[in-house]
């Protein structure tokens, strides 16, 4: 029998054609095999066809991801061979791009054996290991269009390249130390790099400068870090000061999974699995290799200056091999953070780095790969995704089937995302687009993935936000738009990820524009990937000054304290004036905002210096053990009005009137009573006003960036057991530019049919 | 629509009603007929009355301001006055007065005026609108700004903008210090022209520095690159402000103008504040202390909250 098979999803770059061509040989068939745009199609003829598709499907590569395997029998030919045939050229370029990965068993062993031809060779990778993404230039997948297009490979690399029985069959890296990327060290910025050495000599210097408490910018898949001892105070301290970072915690790299474990619980969480996407030992070891934020270990070896005030550090693991060898020469966990001042952008070029960085590097470790698009390292909390970046981009997700389309996200922690043909491709964390050189990175990274992934966008979908810069740039676009509410969205990409049809949701976060104009972010919404109602919501007071309320959250416990009739002390006075009068102070509905709030009632934070910062803190004070609440009342029958605008939306049913829980809060405070305690009655109180409000709801979802806080998610799922949450993307803004993806595909799909 | 915050709503009223229908390509704030200079300004605030002036002397100033800034020295102004049934004698007669004082100091003449009574709750208490004739100035030659030009401002900014917000508010702040900036704009005007070439003179009135800036960008295909560190703001103006929680860069100027100078240009008085660049076209950017760069983009309307 003869069957031809197109397979269908991540499937090139990763070593399938030698998988297939293995399997074909073991399974004594003939044919061929090629790649082609849309994917890999296959020919085999020989008895064992049904064996060889089977197995096709379940002994794939590790990094490709098969989606699906369609087969027809065809006439038999009585080839004598199986042979891997050259790509045709030309149709659209559907086969997806793999994602960055770290460093695979096989290379490592390769990279720390003193008799192999790469040993110690900062850039070993195979077809299962090694930058892909970001390399990648344009389509297809080859590497003419990849940022390897300039080096040549050497003769033993091209045989490699070229044997289809290799693990380096068209790994498009290929590379080795006669042929391949280059290490240099410089001390001076200014200079240009130069002093080339073994590729040994420069790893081991700057491991001696690391040890010497020095700080390293090193250049590694997506962009620069900055590096150094963590045991070093006066290192991480130097660091801070210089990089004009007060408070955020710094990430660690850690050798390996022991050194992590010195660091870090990493036991897997106590919830569910269903609670647990995957634990943190497992995260930390994935091929992605993302920042793990654990428990810290009372006896963890790190400077108090890595992560002031907070119980937890953030540890990833080597995911490139110029990352093992530095750890393994250094021998001591490094603080690894973005190579950027304060909030900007993470350098990625060696240039923009040697002048960006040059006031907080004393010495430069760069390399001559480019990096075509800057990505930084993705983020896990309790095994869920808080920063869906590198080592998940570019992997789809479901949309309704509608014309190509793009959707543009939120403002800070943006994304986009492009859509044709029921799937969804959302990009890398971009940022804060108010940043110019984030911006860029936003509309570039757009016709990156427009060019990349064959979409020409035939509708925009935007936030309701009309100073969003995301919404600016969708309507300045020549193109039909779809405006998505910001809850709506959170709600609706939840929905999309679990191919659920509708549910209701709880979508708590910071601020979003809702569809009266007021900011929203204690929203109680049922709706579906078309529309939505507003079931309810959390009881609204001013903002005193807008943004600065949100970076000073003793205003926002001011207008608490104001609402329920609590005087408020004397140096408040000219806001609570703000807030009677109403000045740029609008009315929100925000449960960030109400959480800020009780974090500087308890006296932990007046003021923030990054965001979130005062929930975090609340929320890492709790006491785990306590089982009390405050009241915190769901149900509201008297419309209430301030003035003459009704106090809140009279269309929604339930109002989570938290005058009562401030009120308790105030009282403990005065009386008090520990704020390990007062935090726990505070979180159980919104864990158990939700699930008042939800309970009888068949399908229930729960996302919002309030919903980073663990305590409250895990006190949330304990009483709502079947309520969904993201699991693919963030609770975080991450997750708009898909959520407006997925409701613009399902409108525009209804509207044509 | 929103309108009052002047910005992007207002320009697109602007730009997509009324001058289509006039065939013109915009309405410049003054026009210019030989060698006179011809505007007309409608004036509506809240309070009327408001520390450091009033609407009389923002008709006055804000009339022959514009004038100014269209290279033509003021000469003259007619007034309409439109008034809400019931307002007091004493207010109309504060505010006559106010105008009087105001063409006295900015040298223009009143040589007509017309006034009409509507009813009780269709106008604020006070309306006016003011046109203005001036002579156009030989040493004026505007021209698109250009890469590498500097960008002048004339003094300190967001003290009317925060004044009347103030009042407005009620509060009791001592803001003996935050008074509107309001002023004739000619003797600075005629202090920098023939200095050197200047490109562009520019009020920063409704939308604040911000959307001047903005607009000029747009209007001439360049970037604007501000050192926030230049931008002078005096202090109580900056603690008003952030108090309120306002970008003083968006807050409405009644007496600053930014001047748009080819390189190497020294103004006494006046303060630079960044350059024009190539790119990114028609956009503002704020180079901040950090050495990043920031988009100080015009608002639509009201700021609202951005951060999640
Ligand atoms: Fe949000
Ligand atoms: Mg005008
Ligand atoms: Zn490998
Ligand atoms: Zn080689």
């Amino acid at each position: 029998m003869r069957v031809r098979a197109r397979v269908s999803g991540v499937v090139q770059g990763v070593g399938f054609r030698p998988f297939v061509f293995g399997l074909a040989s073991e399974l004594e068939l003939t044919g061929f095999v090629f790649n082609d745009a849309s994917g890999v199609v296959v020919e085999v003829e020989g008895p064992q066809v049904d064996a060889f598709l089977l197995r096709l499907r379940s002994e794939a590569p590790p990094l490709a991801s098969v989606e699906s395997v369609s087969s027809v029998v065809v006439p038999e030919e009585g080839a004598r061979s199986f042979e891997i045939r050259a790509s045709p050229r030309g149709g659209a370029p559907d086969a997806p791009i793999s994602v960055d990965t770290a460093t695979c068993d096989a290379c490592l062993a390769e990279l720390f054996d003193p008799l192999d031809r790469r040993y110690r060779y900062p850039f070993i990778n195979c077809t299962d290991c090694g930058p892909r993404f970001t390399i990648v230039t344009g389509v297809p997948y080859d590497r003419p269009w990849t940022t390897m297009a300039s080096f040549v490979m050497c003769a033993a690399c091209q045989a490699e390249y070229d044997d289809p029985r290799d693990r380096r069959f068209h790994a498009q890296p290929n590379a080795c130390p006669e042929c391949g990327p280059r290490v240099t060290l410089t001390e001076d910025a200014g200079a240009e790099a130069g002093g080339a050495g073994a590729a040994d000599d420069v790893l081991a210097a700057a491991a001696r400068a690391l040890r010497g408490g020095a700080i390293l910018a090193v250049r590694g898949i997506g962009g620069f870090h900055l590096a150094c001892r963590a045991d070093d105070e006066a290192a991480v301290a130097r660091l801070r000061a210089r990089k004009h970072r007060e408070e955020r915690p710094f990430a660690l790299m850690a050798r390996d999974a022991a050194m992590a474990a010195t660091l870090v619980a990493l036991e897997p969480a106590p919830s569910p699995p269903e609670t647990a996407p995957s634990s943190p030992a497992t995260a930390l070891t994935s091929r992605a290799r993302p920042i793990v934020i654990a428990p810290r270990l009372p006896g963890a070896a790190v400077a108090p200056s890595v992560a002031p005030r907070t119980p937890e550090l953030g540890v990833m693991l080597p995911y490139s091999p110029l990352h093992h060898l530095l750890l393994a020469d250094v021998g001591v966990p490094l603080v690894m953070t973005s190579g950027n001042v304060s909030d900007e952008p993470i350098a990625f070029e060696n240039d923009d780095a040697l002048e960006r960085l040059a006031g907080i590097a004393d010495v430069f470790l760069l390399h001559d790969r480019p990096i075509h698009t800057r990505v930084d390292d993705s983020v896990l909390r309790g095994g869920r995704i808080v920063r869906r970046s590198r080592g998940y981009v570019p992997a789809t997700l479901p949309v309704a089937p509608a014309p190509p389309l793009l959707a543009v996200g939120a403002e800070l922690k943006s994304t986009f995302a492009l859509a044709r043909d029921g799937r969804a491709w959302v990009s890398h964390h971009i940022g804060d687009l108010g940043n110019y050189e984030t911006l860029r990175s936003f509309t570039d990274g757009v016709a990156h993935f427009e060019r990349l992934f064959a979409v020409t966008p035939e509708l925009v979908a935007c936030d309701l936000h009309p100073e969003y810069l995301s919404t600016k740039y969708a309507l300045d676009l020549d193109l039909p738009t779809d405006g998505v509410q910001h809850h709506h969205a959170h709600l609706a990409a939840c929905l999309a990820e679990h191919g659920v049809e509708r549910a209701a949701g709880a979508i708590y976060d910071g601020t979003g524009y809702g569809t009266d104009g007021t900011v929203w972010g204690g929203e109680l919404l049922r709706g579906d990937l078309t529309s939505f109602t507003r079931l309810g919501h959390l009881w609204p007071v001013r903002m005193p000054g807008g943004e600065a309320a949100i970076r000073a959250p003793w205003r926002m416990a001011c207008a608490w304290l104001l609402e329920i009739g609590h005087d408020v002390p004397e140096e408040w006075s000219r806001v609570a004036q703000l807030v009677r009068s109403g000045l740029n102070s609008p009315l929100t509905s925000s449960m960030g905002r109400l959480f800020d709030a009780v974090a500087a009632l308890c006296g932990l934070r007046d003021t923030v210096t990054y965001e979130g910062q005062a929930a975090i803190e609340l929320e890492a004070r709790a006491d785990r053990h306590e089982t009390a609440a405050y009241p915190l009342d769901t149900t509201c029958t008297q419309p209430v009005y301030r003035g003459r605008t009704p106090v809140y939306d009279l269309d929604a049913r339930l109002v989570l009137d938290a005058r009562p829980t401030v009120a308790a809060v105030v009282e403990d405070v005065e009386r008090g009573v520990d704020v390990a305690l007062v935090s726990a009655r505070f979180h159980n109180a919104v864990a158990n006003a939700t699930a008042a409000a939800l309970r009888d709801e068949p399908v229930i979802v729960l996302s919002g960036g309030v919903f980073q806080n663990e305590l409250l998610l895990a006190r949330t799922l304990e009483l709502l057991p079947r309520a969904l949450t993201p699991r693919q993307l963030p609770v975080n803004d991450g997750a708009i530019a898909y959520g407006q993806a997925a409701i613009a595909a399902r409108r525009a799909q209804s509207r044509t049919r | 629509m929103a309108h009052g915050a002047g910005g992007k709503a207002t320009r697109s009223l602007v730009e997509g009603l009324l001058a289509p229908a006039f065939g013109i390509k915009s309405l410049d704030d003054a026009a210019t007929i030989g060698e006179l200079a011809l505007t007309t300004d409608a004036f509506v605030v809240k309070p009327l009355r408001f520390p450091g002036g009033s609407i009389g002397e923002l008709a006055v100033n804000g009339t022959v301001n514009d004038l100014a800034m269209g290279g033509a020295k003021p000469l003259a102004l007619t007034l309409s006055l439109i008034l809400e049934e019931g307002l007091g004698s004493d207010v109309l007669r504060a505010e006559v007065d106010a105008i009087a004082r105001a063409a006295t100091q900015a040298g223009v003449r009143i040589v007509g005026g017309d006034t009409k009574v509507v009813e009780r709750g269709h106008a604020d208490g006070m309306y006016i609108t003011t046109t203005g004739l001036g002579q156009r100035d030989q040493r004026a030659q505007f021209q698109p700004a250009r890469p590498g030009d500097r960008i002048l401002l004339s003094g300190p900014i967001a003290a009317h903008g925060t004044a009347i917000m103030l009042a407005r508010g009620e509060f009791d702040l001592d803001s003996d210090e935050i008074v509107s900036d309001t002023r004739s704009l000619w003797p600075a005007v005629d202090a920098i022209l023939g200095l050197g070439a200047v490109r562009r003179l520019r009020d920063a009135t409704r939308g604040g520095v911000a959307s001047v800036l903005n607009e000029l960008a747009r209007d001439d295909g360049v970037a604007m690159l501000i050192q926030e560190s230049a931008v002078p703001v005096a202090p109580a103006v900056a603690g008003a402000c952030e108090l309120l929680g306002i970008d003083p860069m968006y807050v409405a100027n009644e007496g600053v103008f930014l001047a748009i100078v080819e390189p190497g240009f020294v103004a006494p008085g006046f303060v630079d504040i960044g350059e024009v660049k190539t790119d990114p076209p028609g956009m503002v950017l704020v180079a901040t202390s950090f050495g990043g760069k920031r988009v100080l983009d015009e608002l639509v309307g009201d700021p609202l909250p951005r951060i999640c």
